[in-house]
């Protein structure tokens, strides 16, 4: 090799590794990030995108220079070099993904521990009670749910999701939130408070836990903008936890395919100041009792199509022409069951 | 590698029996000549391609507005799950067996497969589980996703559901026949002077799938079949209502369907491997490393498949070790997609239709190992997961890495399989689309993904919808591109220049016999004097004699 050659080559190196350096941290691809986690992903995701960036430039590069630099030539009948390997060169091709691959565990593993994703409580047999306990005041219990627990017993009890982060589990009183995901709704309950929801209210600043159920098929319950997801399955209890950073109002989406109307099935989350959310639970500790009833009254099964979409419609811009037209179209007689 | 230079004889005369007239009739029957059944998965799986490509049009044409104004959210449902579906078990899986059918028995010199008979078996069953599989259009087509988890998959539209189980159950086991067959006939039916390091890397690459197929087929089935039961006679094996646990059908499903995705991106790597050299005239770089690394793949594969599974019930330290697991698969692949650089590196590159379906390959492979590795990281994978940016993913994979190997698969071995050349400019045409209907079509829903919409999904919020009509554009832009392409078939088959036995000078067995091959593919056994990959004369310097001197000329010069 020549030095002509050597120095182009070693700038090409530097402008990939510059142009990766500078496009992870500012590819702005994320949303906001409105969770104390968010952060964490973000930074394992910037890191991600850098390297990902710089093995793009550089294979896609190399292949653009391939193709400028070795065609061949009309009527060139002859072959290229005979190489057939390059051994120091494969050994280094082969430790520079074992090395990338090796520091992106470790940096999950500890992205993944800070979330609570470790938490040895959360991987224990202690929700025993607590299930049962929240059965009582969650809609669930009236969905034929206590039979389920009692007939698979032990299965309800396997704790899931990321738990309290490390040397967090038990200091402070995280705001427990159960929630139950049904064809095709989200309802929030606060077993301190006894409020029950169709929207998530939270505190900025304090820790929230969740207990997540599923009271029919299987949804996941995603937060973008605080990078975490639950899937909600029906016989177990899983949890999640966050701590909100940012007053807001943020999409809560069921990611997991539940049905017809899996994407309808959208609430909100409301991040508020804790005196707002002091406001909001006084309002709705008596009402509670009934959007409870009115709550388990919804049935998605006997609506129909347009019925069902229409607390949704505004908030996902189909208007009311829309709505019409999906009653016309309504003729599935075996819809869900 | 050996170079071996006992009988060039046998080069000489290869392929000149008498050459039988196919008849088209042949085509649709019960047919055991390993040749005819290759054609005949070929040109089935490319119906079932046009098929599901038409939904996907459906797909993206619902999805062009926020609104569910052209499907009902019921029917979207189902036109996904049949999509998914029809792509995966009826597009790419056999058509990486139409090319295994049709060349394995050619590059390792035998006369045909260890089973002819089975083989015949095992295309007509697929044939058959495809038609069961679009009768269930007419009663109600399964909406569950072409995962069919349960608890979702026990309440939806039940007869469809029924009929997925039962057309998977019996192309699967067409599946399981087929590997049982290839595996076999790597094994054992290799022309006496190749040994296993003489082997072409497509057969490497077959045989790591067969031993996926083998291993994992069966679980699948095992779940599917419970899954019925569960269906239909109202037992407890997944239904929670029961006390049955759905989340071990989705480990038995993942058990085959991770390693499903190495069943349909391997034989691809093994036709790059195949292509890249002849067109860059250059040896493989790496024929180890390539080969070896096919291997560790399968066993990689068979032990991540959890990572689908990271936000249902997997408890956190099994997220770990299946987060690990999965990154280390980017090492070997890695390698492979190294050696492919460093083998056109500095060579002679004809850039005809295969190669640039070849170097897209790697390029658009590229970009979905990429994300691969990011979604194996478990902070990241539990953001994006269930989102486009999964269907991001593994379109890159499947589209890029899989459909993009198969066109270059077709042009580089039509002259075999036809006697004829395709005509390069509408090949080119049909590349330049395809490149970029696929990246304007995938490469928007990465963005999508991250900034929160969810898939199987037909109505959005109004925020994404720009994005979401530059994919509806690319999709089009994909429908397009096929018109070139079927023209080019359709012509060359008849009017395309006369192809000769080896238009490519390449060294592989399956060119040193007539295109098409006779019946029984060579009139006699076949003598390697050559490596699969020994272009650039250097590798004969060694032996400078007269004799070898002849030999090149002699095989270089028949182009035909
Ligand atoms: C021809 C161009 C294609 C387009 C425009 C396209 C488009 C799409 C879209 C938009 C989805 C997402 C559905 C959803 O999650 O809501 C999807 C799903 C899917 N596609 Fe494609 N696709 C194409 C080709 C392919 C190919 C070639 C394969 C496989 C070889 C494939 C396999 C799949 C699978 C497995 C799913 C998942 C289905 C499910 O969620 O059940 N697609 N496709
Ligand atoms: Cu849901
Ligand atoms: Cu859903």
């Amino acid at each position: 090799m020549n030095i002509p050659s050597q120095i182009s080559t070693l700038i090409a190196g530097i402008i990939i590794t510059l142009i990766s350096l500078w496009y992870g941290q500012n590819h702005g691809l994320l949303p906001v990030a409105a969770s104390s986690e968010a952060g964490d992903v973000d930074g394992l995701f910037n890191l991600m995108m850098t390297i990902s960036t710089g093995l793009f430039l550089l294979i896609q590069g190399a292949l653009i220079l391939i193709v400028i630099k070795f065609r061949r030539q009309k009527n060139d009948q002859t072959d290229g070099p005979s190489t057939h390997g390059n051994i120091p060169l494969e050994m280094l091709w082969t430790a520079i993904p074992t090395v990338i691959v090796f520091v992106l565990a470790v940096y999950s593993f500890e992205v993944y521990n800070a979330m609570g994703g470790l938490d040895p409580m959360a991987s224990h047999d202690h929700h025993q009670q607590e299930i049962a306990h929240n059965h009582e005041i969650s809609p669930s219990g009236q969905q034929g749910n206590e039979s389920l627990i009692a007939m698979a017993p032990g299965q309800g009890t396997v704790a899931l999701g990321i738990g309290a982060p490390p040397g967090q589990e038990g200091q402070g009183q995280p705001l427990e939130v159960n929630v139950a995901g049904m064809q095709y709704a989200w309802i929030f309950t606060y077993p301190e408070t006894g409020v029950m929801s169709g929207e998530m209210h939270v505190p900025v600043g304090q820790p929230v836990k969740l207990n997540i159920e599923a009271n029919d098929v299987i949804h996941a319950f995603w937060l973008p903008e605080f990078r975490i997801k639950q899937d909600a399955i029906p016989g177990r209890t899983s949890q999640l936890g966050f701590t909100a950073t940012r007053v807001g109002d943020y999409p809560i989406i069921c990611a997991e395919l539940c049905g017809s109307y899996h994407g309808g099935m959208k609430t909100r989350l409301i991040v508020e100041t804790p005196e707002e959310y002091q406001a909001w639970v006084q309002e709705n500790q008596f009402a509670s009792a009934d959007t409870m009833e009115k709550a388990v009254a919804v049935n998605p099964t006997t609506m129909s199509e347009g019925e069902f979409l229409a607390p949704y419609a505004s908030e996902m811009g189909i208007d009311s022409q829309t709505l019409q037209h999906l009653d016309h179209s309504h003729h599935h007689p075996e819809i869900i069951k | 590698m050996t170079t071996q230079v006992e009988k060039p004889e046998s080069v000489k005369h290869a392929g000149h029996v008498e050459e039988h007239e196919r008849r088209w009739q042949d085509y649709f029957t019960f047919n055991t000549d390993h040749k005819v059944i290759g054609i005949q998965y070929l040109v089935t799986s490319f119906v079932f391609y046009f098929i599901g490509g038409a939904l996907a049009g459906l797909i993206r044409t619902e999805l062009a507005t926020p609104d569910p104004d052209l499907l009902s959210p019921l029917t979207y449902n189902r036109v996904f799950t049949m999509h998914g579906t029809i792509m995966l078990f009826l597009w790419i899986i056999p058509a990486g067996a139409a090319f295994a059918n049709y060349l394995i028995p050619l590059m390792i010199g035998a006369k045909d497969m260890a089973f002819p008979k089975l083989n015949a078996v095992a295309f007509w069953m697929n044939a058959v589980g495809g038609l069961l599989l679009m009768s269930s259009f007419f009663v109600g087509a399964p909406e569950a996703g072409w995962t069919s988890y349960p608890p979702l998959s026990l309440i939806s539209s039940k007869v469809g559901e029924e009929i997925w189980i039962l057309s998977i159950l019996v192309i699967g086991t067409s599946s399981v026949l087929g590997a049982l067959n290839f595996f076999t006939t790597i094994v054992k039916m290799r022309t006496p002077s190749m040994t296993i390091h003489d082997m072409p890397l497509f057969c490497w690459a077959m045989l790591g799938t067969s031993i996926l197929v083998l291993i994992g087929t069966p679980v699948l089935a095992a779940a599917l079949i419970f899954l019925s039961f569960d269906l239909i006679a109202g037992t407890n094996f997944f239904n929670p209502a029961g006390g049955g646990d759905p989340i071990v059908y989705q480990h038995m499903f993942w058990f085959y369907s991770h390693p499903a995705v190495y069943i349909m991106v391997l034989p691809f790597f093994g036709v790059i491997s195949e292509i890249l050299p002849v067109h860059a005239r250059k040896p493989i770089f790496g024929y180890r490393a390539i080969a070896y690394s096919s291997m560790l793949i399968c066993f990689l594969g068979l032990i991540v498949w959890a990572h689908h599974m990271f936000t249902s019930g997997t408890p956190g330290w099994l997220r770990m070790f299946f987060m690990a697991a999965t990154m280390l698969i980017a090492v070997p692949t890695g390698i492979k997609v190294f050696s492919w650089v460093a083998t056109i590196w500095g060579g002679k590159i004809n850039l005809n239709s295969a190669m640039l379906f070849g170097m897209g390959f790697i390029s658009a492979f590229l970009i979905g190992g990429l994300s691969g590795v990011m979604l194996a990281s478990v902070p990241f994978d539990v953001h994006v997961h269930d989102t486009y940016f999964i269907v991001a993913h593994f379109h890159y994979v499947l589209f890029g890495g899989s459909v993009l190997g198969l066109f270059g698969a077709v042009y580089h071995w039509f002259p075999k399989m036809t006697g004829r050349m395709v005509n390069e400019t509408l090949g080119r045409i049909h590349f330049v689309l395809t490149f970029i209907g696929l990246n304007m079509t995938f490469l928007p829903m990465h963005e999508l993904g991250l900034l929160g919409m969810n898939r199987r999904v037909a109505m959005y919020d109004p925020q994404f919808q720009s994005l979401n009509m530059i994919c509806t554009i690319g999709s089009y832009l994909l429908a397009v591109s096929t018109i070139p392409f079927v023209i080019n078939i359709l012509w060359s088959l008849n009017r395309g220049p006369i192809a000769g036995r080896n238009p490519w000078r390449a060294l592989t067995l399956e060119w040193q016999t007539t295109s098409p091959p006779a019946i029984e593919n060579f009139d006699e056994e076949p003598i390697l004097w050559s490596g699969p990959y020994e272009y650039g004369i250097d590798s004969y310097s060694v032996d400078t004699d007269k004799q070898v001197e002849e030999l090149l000329v002699e095989v270089k010069g028949d182009v035909g």
